[in-house]
């Protein structure tokens, strides 16, 4: 089954999700992938997995190599299943190796009133699209949230946030055009306080992980959060697009550097791409998968549930 | 010279000098690093597969059978093959009569609108008159962004209150004509190439704006799927040529390669930062170190052999490759650097730090500076900087007219490097990844 909202969030508020609404984005991704894709499983399946055959682990390799899972992430799953002796049926035994190297199951730490979620990540990822939908669902999930932008750079960035909280019903606070983004996250941090929100989520800017002099305001930006309010950010979520290759990884490990990610909200996966960098930045990292994006609407995010996901990755 | 490629092609060949001739198997393993290098670079798997088949070819031929260095003949032929394969295809924008139209599209976040608004620039620099016309009806605040980017290069942007994107761009179009514009750009909605009804809009906006250009734009950090999406979009829209975006980062852009492989269209822009000016031509070669991971190493190869006697530089690179990186080794680099030209131009060549260079101005007197207080310290805190102590700093401060501070930024600096350059010598862990595991 699965994983639900409530059990993301650690509550039981919030609107009862019917299992088809649970499963509803998996099926929904196979169903559009059927015709242009090869399913690994079928493929193999069909052959039946031979253990004992060089070509068969081979094209397994492939597979896994074709969803960006990457090298090194690669050569290890193929070890682990190698060590298992009996493999069963292929598919399964494939996604639960996948399943472990993804990690527990994730919760979102928002149990401080306010909470703070800061939300990073490369340009053009989603993360003012993931923010917009998060404050959705929190809402949904009775909590009142207030929206900072932060990302004082992009043309029409705040703008576009804006509509984002007017759509979910959250508070927002804005700034001009060039304001210093550390300054807007304190102002948010503030007004959720004073206003009395039980989440607010700051967006920034896009900027790419090589460039230092950003990257060292996105530590500002962090720096002036913890220094406002104790514990906060509780949770710092990096914006990863399932689309993005072996560069997700250094992604992954600068930013964590930079602003402390806690964790991955994995975008676009209504489209054809697998988001198998996700498992090599658990690998490697051990950085956990907490939100997957599905979609542009404001109900498609949900709760990242890795068997799901490494069923839907070695499939079609 | 960082290149791990080339490294690993060295052990695996390198040590043939005298045997005469190669055999199978170490063509295969060689033919293995090649292929883990450009998935790495996220070149596409079928990609991969029919360019190391191609290489193969031509590296069981005669010329590198023959050489008494066949790694470097074989990184050579990796390195012609992917400028050529790259650079095939008319890189430049067509323009017929007045107005020409050029139409963007490609996956959401790819960079369309910044794009659209760069093109317009330095389309104007080029001397025409450019417009922009807003037909993504999508994205939140994409009007927005694209007048208020408009309004940055104070270029004219056209939009119209409807749902359909088709009648956006008729009317933006005809506007844009009528004000006496001569290139119309045409920004659209970001699209999955999965999603048929979006598809769908997209052909219908294509029939009707009858593009002179139809550029595809893609994002340099793209994965494997690049392939599916370039095949989906060709086949709608029949893109002339790419936009690679983003390409200021350090992705090796290996997605460029499999769009040119499985569509044969070229890449005509780059972009590489999110200023409006930051929109270049394309180089072939310059991409083809880059899948490679080779900054433009060829050319720094040549630049450093002629600087700086040989073995001095080969004992500086092992070094180097061992991850130490004493004060002598600087003073050599300062003199190879000396040699060699402007000390901006030669950085950027590095592999990784030419594009982290970009907004760094490297000031030439700082330099000496720097020299200065290498010279005052001993030969053996040169070779051993780990015993400069306190009171040594002193001296060395004293000695070169530096303050303390400057020596202790360099030693930190010193040790940074030095775990730069370890990293740089270790690569990537190796799997067995296709063929032997
Ligand atoms: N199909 C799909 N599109 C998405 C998803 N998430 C975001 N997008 C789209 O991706 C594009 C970029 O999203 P943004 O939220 O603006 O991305 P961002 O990371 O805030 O971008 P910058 O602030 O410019 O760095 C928009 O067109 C979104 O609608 C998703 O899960 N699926
Ligand atoms: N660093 C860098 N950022 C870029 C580059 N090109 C675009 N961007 C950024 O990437 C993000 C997305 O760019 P947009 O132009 O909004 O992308 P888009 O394709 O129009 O997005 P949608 O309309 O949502 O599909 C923005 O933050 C841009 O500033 C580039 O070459 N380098
Ligand atoms: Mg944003
Ligand atoms: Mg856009």
């Amino acid at each position: 089954m699965s994983r639900s909202w409530s059990e993301l969030l650690g509550d039981g508020t919030g609107p009862v999700e019917t299992e088809a609404e649970r499963a509803g984005f998996f099926g929904r991704l196979r169903d559009s992938l059927g015709k242009s894709r090869r399913a690994l499983t079928g493929e193999l399946a069909a052959a039946a997995f031979d253990p004992g055959n060089e070509e068969d682990w081979e094209r397994l390799e492939e597979a896994l190599i074709r969803g960006d899972v990457g090298v090194p992430a690669t050569a290890e799953l193929v070890r682990r299943l190698e060590a298992r002796g009996d493999l069963g049926d292929l598919g399964e035994a494939l996604a639960e190796e996948i399943a472990d190297m993804l990690g527990e199951p994730a919760t979102l730490n928002l149990e401080a009133k306010p909470s703070v979620i800061l939300v990073v990540g490369v340009n053009g990822t989603g993360k003012t699209t993931t923010i917009g939908k998060l404050a959705q669902k929190l809402r949904e999930h009775d909590r009142s949230v207030l929206l900072g932008a932060a990302d004082t750079f992009r043309a029409a960035a705040e703008e576009q946030l804006e509509i984002w909280a007017q759509r979910a019903k959250a508070d927002f606070v804005g700034a001009a055009h060039g304001a210093d983004p550390a300054a807007v996250a304190y102002d948010a941090v503030e007004a959720a306080r004073a206003r009395g929100h039980d989440v607010a989520i700051v967006d920034t800017a896009g900027r790419l992980h090589t460039q230092s002099n950003l990257m060292e305001e996105l530590a500002k930006v962090r720096r002036v959060i913890e220094t406002r309010l104790d514990g906060a950010p509780h949770e710092t979520l990096l914006v990863v697009d399932a689309t993005t290759g072996q560069n997700g990884l250094q992604q992954a490990r600068l930013f964590g550097e930079a602003a402390q990610v806690t964790g991955v909200a994995l975008t676009k996966l209504d489209g054809s791409a697998k988001g198998g960098i996700a498992v090599a930045i658990a690998y490697e990292l051990g950085l956990p998968v907490k939100l997957i994006g599905v979609g542009e609407g404001l109900d498609d995010l949900r709760p990242f549930d890795a068997h799901d996901f490494a069923r839907a990755l070695v499939s079609g | 010279m960082f290149d791990t490629l080339s490294d690993k092609l060295q052990a695996t060949l390198g040590d043939l000098r005298g045997k005469g001739r190669l055999d199978e198997d170490t063509i295969s393993k060689a033919m293995r690093e090649i292929r883990l290098a450009l998935l790495e670079a996220d070149v596409n798997f079928e990609v991969v597969k029919s360019f190391v088949a191609g290489v193969r070819e031509r590296a069981t031929g005669q010329d590198v059978l023959k050489s008494l260095t066949p790694g470097q003949q074989v990184v050579k032929i990796v390195h012609e093959e992917l400028t050529s394969l790259m650079g095939s295809g008319d890189s430049r924008l067509a323009f017929g009569r007045p107005p020409t139209v050029i139409l963007m599209a490609g996956l959401q976040g790819s960079g369309k609108t910044t794009t659209s608004a760069k093109l317009a620039l330095l389309l104007r620099k080029d001397g025409k008159k450019p417009a922009l016309v807003a037909a993504d009806l999508q994205r939140p605040a994409a009007i927005d962004q694209l007048e208020q980017l408009g309004r940055q290069i104070q270029i004219p942007v056209y939009r119209k209150d409807t749902q359909d994107p088709v009648e956006v761009v008729k009317y933006g179009i005809q506007a844009a004509q009528t004000a006496g514009q001569d290139v119309v750009i045409l920004d659209t909605a970001g699209r999955l190439h999965i999603d048929e009804e979006l598809m769908q809009e997209l052909a219908r906006v294509r029939n009707a704006a009858k593009p002179t250009n139809v550029l595809l734009v893609l994002d340099s950090m793209t994965g494997q799927e690049a392939v599916n999406v370039a095949e989906s979009f060709f086949e709608r829209i029949a893109f002339d040529g790419v936009v690679l975006t983003k390409l200021d980062g350090d992705a090796r852009g290996g997605a460029a390669l499999s769009v040119k492989a499985v569509t044969g269209k070229p890449i005509k822009l780059v972009s590489v930062g999110e200023k409006l000016d930051q929109l270049e031509y394309f180089y072939p070669e310059r991409m083809a170190s880059r899948i490679l991971g080779m900054g433009d190493v060829l050319t720094l190869i040549e630049k450093a052999e002629a600087a700086v006697e040989d073995d001095e530089q080969e004992a500086m690179e092992a070094r180097m490759r061992a991850g130490q990186f004493s004060f002598d080794d600087f003073l050599s680099a300062q003199k190879m650097l000396k040699n060699m030209g402007p000390i901006q131009g030669v950085l950027k060549l590095i592999p990784g730090l030419g594009n982290q260079l970009k907004d760094v101005d490297i000031d030439e007197r700082q330099l000496a500076r720097v020299e200065a207080i290498v010279l005052s310290m001993t030969p053996q805190e040169r070779r051993m900087p780990h015993l400069i102590n306190g009171s040594r700093r002193l001296r060395i401060a004293r000695g070169s007219g530096q303050t303390i501070q400057d020596v202790n930024k360099l030693l930190t600096a010193r040790k940074q490097m030095e775990k730069m350059m370890k990293q740089m010598g270790k690569g990537k862990a190796l799997s067995g990844f296709a063929g032997k595991r």
